[in-house]
């Protein structure tokens, strides 16, 4: 008469699973209202509240575009392009050398320049090309050198961890049979190896280089050239309208290169 | 017998890639052109540049031997700025992404709504952060709560493609299966989808809290707030010993943040 109490009834998850569940939702939420209340400490609400008004103002300021500040913008659209060019391809450059460092099944030494080449990808990646550009204009003044170099030195973190990456997945049967000719070490990488990696390689610089175009609108903010400095320029001189102009450009310029990153992927991979 | 020896070639490797010959002299001379006007174009004050080497040496050995201490306790403020910013962005873009990105999903939404989501989507990815930033500071003030928004709203943008792609790559015959049961829309996502993208959102999730500390050290060039503000302080007033100490803390923690989100994915997954 008392077997209905003895069903177990299904259940999605154990009571365990869902002590464990709530004893995580309820240390994020906690750390994030923590940390909310630290990072709000000096808020002005004011300042917040007045915001919508802010922005109308703002867009109201905005809105007509200049269009005729068009005309002073090619040149440093085309210096924007040579930027995110040049730049990446001096980056690609020196992370060609790094990748081949980095991967395991060709890394000359696995205990002492593995980790050296892995160190130089990390610290390109976690530095922001807008930093480097900061230093780089620090270091050897303003201009579109600094803005190239900055590129440069923040693409090879990127492009070298993805094609070292590609390079740990080939088929090592390729290289075996290449090395069983009694090819040399060099001939190894040129046979076995880079045509393995070179559909991935082209797909990695022209992603990386789509990257680039979108970080060297704005590096001119910290006086690398490009866009950018006329963008800084046309706060400072609160121009609004003429900063539309500008969002304008780079949007476009971004929709473009993004669609030839993509028609060059396809092609390729 | 003659003859025979003039029929014999010799093994020409294949390109790899641009099968044919037009196509592949074609793209070689227009980047040549390119490069020779792209490079001709760039004025570089070689003078000045000589001139920072000396500085740039500086910087290195500012890198080499950090200082931590003189100005701890602006790097301190910075960095509680830049980590709480982080969470509480990354916290509210994930709130924010699955209601859209479940909007964005063509097996789960109808057409309207998922119009309306996908352009929102493109909205948020179609400008960088810094430019949100710029923006946001103009209508909320100086300071991280500028900051937070910006990072919000880039999380939003790539949360919520990322999801609704994963969502659209759904097995559906398990939709199917828990739809055949009389399951309403909410039972559908709860049962049948959650279980589904759970694991990846919570990677993507991760993945979007690594790139919103790096942005968040970048942002405070703008006035955002966050560690960025002390850099480039620091980087103004020639103090590269700081400024070496705040790329190392950057880089620590964008390591240890990497390290432990793979970690937790693999966990996950």
């Amino acid at each position: 008469m008392t077997a209905r109490t003895h069903t177990k009834l299904w259940q999605f998850r154990t009571p365990k699973q869902y002590m464990l569940r709530w004893a995580g939702w309820f240390w994020l939420v906690a750390l994030t209202v923590f940390c909310w209340n630290l990072m709000t400490a000096d808020t002005i609400w004011a300042f917040v509240a007045d915001a919508p008004r802010q922005a109308s103002d703002i867009g109201g300021r905005m809105l007509p575009p200049r269009w005729g500040y068009l005309n002073q913008l090619w040149q440093p659209l085309w210096d924007t392009l040579n930027i995110a060019t040049l730049g990446t391809l001096i980056g690609v450059i020196i992370a060609i050398p790094v990748a081949f460092l980095a991967a395991e099944n060709t890394t000359p030494s696995r205990h002492f320049v593995r980790p050296l080449a892995l160190l130089i990808i990390v610290t390109s990646r976690s530095i922001n090309s807008l930093i480097w550009a900061l230093l780089l204009v620090a270091i050897i003044g303003p201009g579109l050198l600094a803005g190239i170099v900055a590129i440069g030195l923040r693409s090879i973190g990127f492009v070298a961890k993805l094609l070292y990456e590609a390079i740990e997945e080939i088929d090592e049967s390729q290289v075996e049979a290449v090395r069983a000719t009694g090819a040399s070490g060099t001939q190894v990488i040129d046979y076995a190896i880079i045509p393995q990696v070179l559909p991935a390689f082209w797909g990695i610089s022209v992603f990386r280089w789509d990257i680039n175009i979108r970080e060297s609108t704005i590096l001119g903010l910290v006086g690398a050239g490009g866009l950018g400095l006329q963008l800084q320029s046309s706060l400072s001189t609160l121009a609004w309208n003429q900063v539309t102009v500008i969002f304008l450009v780079i949007l476009a310029t971004v929709v473009v290169s993004e669609w030839v990153s993509a028609k060059v992927r396809q092609a390729v991979l | 017998m003659i003859g025979a020896i003039t029929s014999l070639r010799t093994w020409k490797r294949p390109p790899v890639l641009l099968k044919d010959p037009r196509w592949r002299w074609t793209i070689l001379l227009g980047s040549a052109i390119y490069l020779v006007l792209a490079i001709s174009s760039v004025e570089v004050n070689w003078f000045r540049v000589y001139e920072g080497l000396e500085r740039g040496w500086k910087f290195i050995q500012g890198f080499l031997s950090p200082d931590f201490n003189s100005r701890w306790r602006d790097i301190q403020a910075g960095l509680i700025e830049s980590l709480t910013m982080t969470l509480t962005s990354t916290v509210a873009g994930v709130l924010i992404s699955v209601p859209i990105g479940l909007g964005a999903a063509r097996n789960l939404a109808p057409l309207p709504v998922y119009t309306i989501c996908r352009s929102i989507i493109t909205l948020s990815r179609s400008f960088q952060e810094i430019i949100i930033a710029i923006l946001l500071v103009a209508m909320f003030g100086f300071g991280p709560f500028a900051g937070f928004l910006t990072l919000t709203f880039a999380s939003i943008g790539f949360l919520s493609k990322l999801l609704a792609e994963d969502i659209e790559g759904c097995d559906s015959s398990q939709i199917e299966a828990i739809r055949a049961t009389g399951a309403s829309w909410w039972q559908v996502v709860n049962y049948a989808v959650q279980s589904q993208v759970m694991p990846r959102l919570i990677g993507l999730s991760l993945y979007r809290l690594d790139i919103n500390f790096r942005e968040s050290s970048v942002i405070g060039i703008v006035g955002a707030g966050g560690v960025g503000a002390t850099l480039n302080t620091a980087i103004d007033r020639y103090e590269y010993d700081s400024a070496g100490a705040i790329l190392i803390i950057i880089i620590a923690i964008v390591l240890v943040v990497e390290y432990s989100s793979s970690y937790i994915r693999r966990w996950v997954q």
